[in-house]
């Protein structure tokens, strides 16, 4: 092996046995236990977990990153600060979260090839990529009232008037922290860390209550 | 409403969100072992605690997570600017009376309410 980066990385696949072992969304618990109304006619919001998606953070070198992931993915990274942008199938989306940090979000089962095909297109650069997939989950929810829900969730300002397609943002959510991202005219994206799942989730129910929420399955 | 301007996010985004770090712009002695102990005493334990300007350290926490520095009025609490790490501060005097009273407008944004 030569002396770069890559041979000095222990890279695994952490879900190479997945077909055998049983694996739970962090939500598994409080849809068992906290309860999951399904969504209605007047449902003014629907929740859904996009469960065991990939999640993997680069850190780096914008310029270097960015040149890896239009090689890699065909994409490349967002150029404003608290923005985010998609690949053309739409499936794959990178944040931006700190001026040397972003969260690349890919389609379950991808994460392990696109972290290998980044780090040997990166080599020797100055880099990190973790793989948090297992500490995190993506939550969308849809319909006209989202932004009245998160209204009453999160300290940032969600007027859709402020808050653009593409955009998002870490903000403080009920007591615990979020990301908040918008993906659509009436389609927004949390990211909650696994162990505040339950409670975001909770608090979700809780809030959504007068407009109906539902939670699609 | 209290909104602090992040340099890293540029936008201004709640309080909240923040957390003070202490003084800012505090330079390790370069050569530690040289250092007398009050020397060094000064370094590690003395900060400033001015009437007026102050230069501090925040930390965006909910956020970029990135440090950055303030300078606030430690009579009036206004932040009068926010800039990077490794810039230096252009606000580094009391305005004068007639400044003052010109730019109350702009300072009260900083102060909460």
């Amino acid at each position: 092996m030569s002396d770069s980066a890559l041979s000095r990385v222990n890279l695994f696949d952490s879900r190479a046995d997945h077909a055998s072992v049983a694996v739970e969304s962090p939500l598994a618990y409080s849809l068992q236990r906290s309860g999951a109304p399904a969504p209605s006619a007047a449902s003014r919001v629907v929740l859904r977990e996009q469960a065991f998606l990939g999640h993997l953070i680069l850190r780096g070198g914008a310029i270097v990153l960015d040149e890896a992931l239009r090689e890699v993915l065909d994409t490349g990274l967002p150029g404003r600060p608290n923005t985010l942008s998609w690949d053309a199938s739409g499936e794959r989306s990178i944040q931006w979260l700190s001026p040397d940090e972003w969260l690349l979000i890919v389609p379950g089962g991808e994460a392990f090839a696109v972290e290998r095909r980044l780090r040997e297109r990166l080599a020797d650069a100055s880099f990190a990529i973790v793989d948090v997939s297992g500490g995190q989950t993506l939550l969308t929810l849809e319909g006209e009232a989202v932004p009245e829900l998160l209204m009453k969730s999160v300290v940032y300002d969600v007027d859709p008037s402020h808050f653009a397609v593409g955009k998002g943002v870490n903000t403080v959510f009920a007591k615990a922290t979020a990301i908040v991202r918008r993906s659509g005219e009436t389609r927004w994206e949390l990211v909650v860390r696994r162990s505040f799942a339950d409670y975001c989730y909770r608090w979700l129910l809780d809030a959504g209550e007068e407009y109906a929420i539902g939670v699609e399955r | 409403m209290f909104q602090i301007y992040c340099p890293y996010c540029e936008e201004l985004r709640e309080e909240e969100e923040f957390h003070p770090k202490g003084q800012a712009h505090i330079v390790r002695p370069a050569d530690p072992e040289a250092c007398s102990d009050e020397e060094w005493g000064d370094y590690l334990f003395f900060r400033d605690n001015p009437r007026g300007i102050h230069h501090e350290m925040w930390v965006h926490a909910v956020g970029c997570r990135k440090f950055f520095n303030v300078t606030r009025h430690t009579v009036s609490y206004a932040i009068l600017e926010t800039y990077k790490i490794g810039e230096q501060p252009s606000v580094t005097a009391e305005p004068s009376a007639g400044e003052a009273a010109a730019s109350t407008a702009d300072v009260r944004q900083g102060v909460r309410a």
